[in-house]
Formats: structure tokens, C-alpha cells, sequence
């Protein structure tokens, strides 16, 4: 403690240390992510936005190793784009989780970082794909990240089928703002990004906005 | 936060649980799981009772290691009874955390064990306190402990409100049980929940297959 010691952004990795879940319903899809960006104990950025686009109706979620994360999102949204094009038409979701999963999967021993991928399209409607170590599933939702730990049973307890868009948009914030409060690696603002087949909404909520529970 | 030893062999019988107190309206409850394994791998009691008397209005729940738990609950149990023979009156809740946390601090480096006491005293009504492994003591309203306890910090965030009455108590209790156990593979068999008030100690046993379900079971 008395000794002066260099600050932990200049040795430490740069991970996303996260909270973000997927939720669909009926038509369409809800995504939510935290802020925060940690290296070791020092938070390097406070408000990036962890929603990424991979293509008008299909983004995805970032959690894990913040460079992984990021190029895996990049390298997608390029690939993406070239087979929409061959295509003709705009591309399932399934497609975007697939691109992202071959990635994953190939590089797992050299990549750490996991992404939830969801969107719209006309064929499936609302659909949420988890892509953890490689696998391909769909989920009616998905949770990941370090903070997703602390909100299994909330969302375990509260998920139900069939909930409206608002209800959805609540319950992301809900799941959000309780992460947040719990691990230390996931803070500041929340993002949302609700998309149906009208369009893409994105939202943020500020800090001071954010649900609060009983002991706040 | 537990710690983790790599090897279960060296680590022994560890209760790898989900613990929970929490104070309602007039009186406490505080419950458990039963499973006690060996590194996760194989469950070596699908019964074991968490939830020990201390006093007849002050229950504990143990965590971290059986063996540290179960002699430092012993000892425990002696001195509150001899405390509360000099006192010729019933221990207060905070005499027994007290008694535990002192012998959690001063055998720091050997003990990994730590506790959730809850109880009912005539100076203080319900209340409820938390020994960490380090020995720290605190008060809280509502308090998880155990390896189960990080999946249901949002649930119990959530869905927990001062003054609660004793039935909604109770299904908060086995609700936030019954999640830990779905997700935590160390936790598991049946919810022991003992409610606990000025009147007296009620004993709830919820076998596996009465625990609430939830939307993908």
C-alpha cells in the first residue's frame, strides 16, 4: 500500500467483464449490455456500447476479451455483408450466429470471448442464438458475461413466454440494473436495442435512471 | 467469497451449498440444501442437515468446509451454553454470531468456514448476521451464503421486502432455494427450512420433487 505501483491498464487485459442477455419475443427480439470496460481494477471506459450490429436486423453482444470480442463482431458484419449480397436478400439470423460460431469455434484455444447473437427475419421472426465456446443453440433467451452469474435465478424465475415488447424492454433493464449492482466488472450505463420488423430502436439508460431494489 | 482448493482429496468433505436467512414480519426463517460432495464429483450425503440449533430460539447454517463447520459449531454451542448459564438468561442472537465469529477470526489461517445466524431474541426480536471466512460480522435483513448463492444474488435483490408476512417468507425462501439448486451442481436434494419466532421454532422440509418449477423445467 505505501509502495508506489504502476496502474493496472498498463499490464492488465482489456476484457469486456460483462453483463449482457438476449431476449426474444413475440415478434421480435430485445438486447441489453452493461457499460463498462475493465482492466484489471481499473475501468478504461464507462460507457461503451457493447451492442454491435451485424448486420440492419441482426446484432449481437459482446462479453469476454474486449479486442476478441470486437474483431470476431467486425469480421462478421464483413462476412455478412458479401453473402447478403450474394443472397440477394437480407440474411437470417441463424446465418449471423452460424459466421460467428465457425469463428469461434475454429480459434477457441486462441479466442476468449463470447457472443450472443440476435435479430429479426422474416422467416424465423424474433430469434436469440448463444454461442459459448463454439456451440450453436437457440434460446427464447440468453444471459453471459461475469455479472450473468448473479441473475440465473432472476431470470430462471421471471422469464415466461409470451411477454410484450414493453414487458421484454423491462425485463432486460430489471436483469441489467441487478448484474450491475452485484459484479464489480459490470457498471454505468445500460444499452438496449429492440428490433421487430419494423425496424431497429436502440436506447440508453443512464445510471441514475436504472430500476433500484430494496437495499438502495 | 469462497475460496477454492484444487484437489478434493485434500480439500475433504466440502458442503459446496446454498444457505439463506432472511427476517420477516415478527420472526426469522433460515434454510439450506442438503447435498454434501467430494470436488463436485460425487455427492457423498443427498440429506445432510445444514441448519443447526445452537440455542432454542438461535439457529446457524454452515459453509466452506464440513469439518472446520461442524468443531466450530461445537465449540460454539458450548460456550453460549455456559454464557448463558452465567447470564441465567437466554443468549441473545448477537452473543451467538459473536462467539462464532471470534472463533472464526482468531483460527483464520487454519478454519475455512463461515455462517449464517439467525434468530429471535426478547431485546431485539428477529434479526439476522453473517460470519465471513475472514471472521467479519455483520447485521443484514436478508443474507445467501455458499457456493449456490452467486445465481440467486438477482433474485433475491429483486424479489425480497422488509416486512414481509411469514407465508410469503417462506416461498421467497425455498423460491430462491429451489433456483440455486437448478443452477449450482453442488447444491441440491431437499430445501431444510426452520422458521423461527417469538412463539417458536417451526421445522419445513421440502422434498425435491414439491420444489417450485420454473419456466424450462
Amino acid at each position: 500500500m505505501l509502495e508506489e505501483t504502476a496502474p493496472e491498464w498498463l499490464s492488465e487485459e482489456v476484457k469486456t467483464g460483462t453483463t449482457i442477455i438476449a431476449i426474444e419475443f413475440n415478434g421480435g427480439v430485445v438486447l441489453g449490455s452493461d457499460s463498462r470496460v475493465s482492466a484489471g481494477a481499473s475501468v478504461v471506459n464507462r460507457v461503451m456500447n457493447k451492442l454491435s450490429p451485424l448486420h440492419d436486423k441482426i446484432y449481437c453482444a459482446l462479453s469476454g476479451s474486449a479486442a476478441d470480442a470486437q474483431t470476431i463482431a467486425e469480421i462478421v458484419n464483413y462476412q455478412l455483408d458479401v453473402h447478403s449480397t450474394e443472397i440477394g436478400e437480407d440474411p437470417q439470423v441463424r446465418s449471423a450466429a452460424t459466421l460467428v460460431r465457425n469463428i469461434s469455434y475454429k480459434y477457441k484455444e486462441e479466442l476468449s470471448a463470447h457472443l450472443i447473437v440476435a435479430g429479426w427475419d422474416r422467416r424465423g421472426g424474433g430469434q436469440v442464438f448463444a454461442t459459448l465456446n463454439g456451440l450453436l443453440t437457440r434460446q427464447p433467451f440468453a444471459v453471459g458475461g461475469s455479472g450473468s452469474l448473479y441473475v440465473y435465478g432472476f431470470v430462471d424465475a421471471e422469464y415466461h413466454r409470451g411477454m410484450s415488447r414493453k414487458e421484454s424492454q423491462q425485463f432486460v433493464v430489471n436483469t441489467l440494473s441487478l448484474a450491475m449492482n452485484r459484479d464489480g466488472s459490470s457498471g454505468g450505463v445500460a444499452y438496449i436495442v429492440t428490433i421487430d420488423e419494423h425496424g431497429t430502436e436502440e436506447k440508453v439508460i443512464l445510471g441514475n435512471q436504472l430500476p433500484t431494489f430494496f437495499d438502495q | 467469497m469462497e475460496k477454492l482448493c484444487t484437489d478434493p482429496r485434500t480439500r475433504g468433505v466440502s458442503t459446496g451449498t446454498t444457505i439463506l436467512a432472511a427476517i420477516f414480519d415478527g420472526g426469522v426463517v433460515i434454510g439450506s440444501d442438503s447435498r454434501a460432495s467430494i470436488g463436485g464429483e460425487y455427492v457423498s450425503s443427498k440429506t445432510i442437515n445444514k441448519v443447526i440449533q445452537v440455542h432454542d430460539r438461535i439457529f446457524c447454517c454452515m459453509a466452506g468446509s464440513l469439518a472446520d463447520a461442524q468443531a466450530v459449531i461445537k465449540a460454539a454451542k458450548f460456550h453460549l451454553s455456559f454464557h448463558s448459564v452465567q447470564m441465567e438468561s437466554p443468549p441473545l442472537v448477537i452473543a451467538a454470531a459473536s462467539v462464532l465469529k471470534d472463533l472464526c477470526y482468531k483460527n483464520k489461517e487454519e478454519l475455512q468456514a463461515g455462517f449464517l445466524t439467525a434468530g429471535w431474541d426478547k431485546k431485539n426480536g428477529p434479526q439476522v448476521y453473517v460470519v465471513s471466512l475472514g471472521g467479519m460480522l455483520i447485521s443484514q435483513q436478508v443474507t445467501i451464503g455458499g457456493s449456490g448463492s452467486t445465481f440467486i444474488y438477482g433474485y433475491v435483490d429483486a424479489k425480497y421486502k422488509p416486512n414481509m408476512t411469514k407465508e410469503e417468507c417462506l416461498q421467497f425462501a425455498t423460491n430462491a432455494l429451489a433456483l440455486a439448486m437448478g443452477r449450482d451442481n453442488v447444491s441440491g436434494g431437499v430445501a431444510h427450512l426452520v422458521v423461527i419466532t417469538e412463539k417458536g421454532v417451526e421445522h419445513v422440509v421440502v422434498p425435491g420433487d414439491k420444489l417450485p418449477r420454473f419456466h424450462d423445467e
